[in-house]
């Protein structure tokens, strides 16, 4: 019976260090969901697939994992250009979408962590502003 | 089990009979093309729309807000053009001239405008004259209102007919349950007016109270593609769709053609939008897509120089980036052919005055499909 405590405390505080978010980054991200109906499900879809060859996905993307500043800078200023993404070679273009630096956080935080993409440190306006052309 | 798995067979099967336009929408590639596709302006970013002066030179529209000048190989910004507001599918958008542009000199301009009291932009027609590498006289138009902050759906393209009547077709700004079926609002609509850009007596809702008395036809969803089918003077247009269900309207005075209402497609999320692909009093296209190419840009073919292609139909793929041609047996599409596979998201589409067919494409520039013989 002793032993039941400290295992249920362990897998408390694991489960709360496994689900711990970052002040702010939940309503980001709900503020995100709302450009991404707006500005991105046209070409990389509600569940961020993409379509192979043609738009790159977001959904379990090694580039937005392995890519973070160009990944803000894409969404800032637009892609042009050949990117791999998931061992498949894009080459088109994006053009920038026009959004404020809080919303390019709000939707990055929101694709970063969705479908199976995670991040360690949530995007923050002030990264987004020191993002230059 | 074994019941259960054939009757699924047979459902999937059914269904696929009972999907009207099976044929239609298988695409082909040519085995021999009859093209080879020259890149003659390069280093463009999104050209929206271009259109050809009467020297043979270029003017292009790029989607950030420059109006450039191509001629002899070279590029010239064009200054003086009005502040577009550049957010999501909003930008500088479509070119044209009047048919009497010799005459009078009068280029025509779509794009997403700020102008107004609230935040946000609309779309806009304006016209100007070309002097000195300036845009000068500019003239708006028509500034659909109110502003949104959405970065969907501003249409937009500008044709003539042979009466000289202007249309230009405005999307629904990402708002489908309040704007394309309201006659007094603007969005999903195609507008006519004058050149001068007064409304005609004659418009199908000059006599409706509250209506925005420029419509000439509603329920759309966000058309990118407009032209005159010069044998028999008709407007055509094409539309996006949502997922699925991208159409070809031939456009008739005051008809409402349905969105949201009724419609080939589903959400992007894919739950339904509505059961219903027809209504009484509500317009069928001539074409549907499914799945959605994403058209952008429309040209008939006049010209003779392309083996058969005299009088089918070209149509851009942004979606799966190529050109499209669809052959036509009166308002009817018989085949659908692929091509220039690949190349990148096409956005606009001319014949130009010597019979040739130019195809703008984001990210890379303005080829010119020199015929093969």
């Amino acid at each position: 019976m002793k032993i039941i405590i400290p295992i249920y405390l362990i897998l408390i505080i694991t489960l709360g260090a496994i689900l711990y978010q970052e002040p702010g980054l939940e309503e980001s991200m709900e503020r995100g969901v709302e450009i991404y109906a707006d500005f991105c499900v046209t070409c990389h879809l509600d569940t961020g697939e993409g379509v192979p060859y043609t738009f790159p996905p977001l959904a379990k993307s090694d580039y937005l994992a392995n890519n973070r500043e160009a990944s803000i800078h894409a969404v800032k200023f637009g892609l042009q250009g050949e990117i791999e993404v998931n061992g498949i070679s894009y080459n088109s273009a994006m053009s920038a979408m026009g959004l404020e630096d809080e919303e390019v956080a709000d939707v990055l935080n929101y694709i970063m962590n969705s479908w199976g993409n995670t991040q360690n440190e949530m995007v923050t306006v002030a990264e987004v502003e020191a993002i230059e052309k | 089990m074994k019941n259960s798995i054939i009757l699924s067979c047979i459902f999937v099967v059914m269904l696929h009979y009972s999907c009207a336009q099976n044929i239609e929408n298988k695409v082909t590639t040519p085995n021999i093309p009859v093209f080879e596709a020259e890149l003659l302006v390069d280093q463009l970013q999104v050209p929206w729309g271009f259109t050809f002066l009467p020297d043979g030179s270029l003017l292009i529209t790029e989607k950030e807000g420059t109006l450039i000048h191509f001629s002899n190989g070279k590029k010239t910004e064009i200054s003086n053009v009005p502040e577009v507001y550049q957010r999501g599918q909003g930008g500088l958008l479509d070119i044209a001239l009047h048919p009497n542009y010799e005459e009078n000199g009068w280029i025509y301009l779509t794009y997403a405008s700020p102008e107004g009291e609230e935040k946000g932009g609309h779309t806009a027609l304006m016209r100007a004259k070309l002097k000195n590498n300036a845009l000068t006289e500019n003239e708006l138009l028509y500034k659909a209102r109110p502003n949104t902050t959405k970065g969907q759906h501003f249409g937009s393209r500008i044709v003539f007919d042979n009466e000289g009547y202007l249309y230009f077709s405005i999307g629904e700004r990402g708002d489908r349950e309040v704007n394309p079926q309201d006659i007094t609002r603007d969005g999903g609509k195609i507008y006519r007016l004058y050149d001068n850009g007064k409304i005609p007596e004659d418009n199908p809702f000059v006599g409706v109270d509250g209506a925005k008395k420029a419509i000439y036809s509603y329920g759309h969803r966000n058309p990118q593609g407009l032209i005159k089918n010069p044998e028999t003077g008709e407007i055509w247009d094409h539309e996006h769709g949502p997922r699925g269900g991208d159409e070809i309207n031939i456009i008739k005075k005051g008809a409402n053609y349905g969105w949201p209402v009724v419609t080939y497609g589903i959400n992007y999320s894919g739950t339904p939008i509505t059961e219903k692909t027809e209504m009484e009093g509500m317009e069928q296209p001539i074409h549907y897509w499914v799945p959605s190419i994403a058209p952008s840009g429309m040209a008939y073919v006049t010209s003779d120089k392309y083996k058969d292609w005299q009088g089918s139909l070209l149509v851009g793929s942004l979606a799966f980036q190529y050109l499209e041609r669809l052959v036509l047996d009166g308002t009817t599409v018989i085949s659908r052919e692929k091509l220039m596979a690949d190349v990148g998201r096409v956005r606009a589409i001319e014949e130009g005055p010597d019979g040739l067919i130019y195809v703008a494409v984001e990210g890379k520039g303005i080829y010119k499909l020199v015929p093969k013989n």
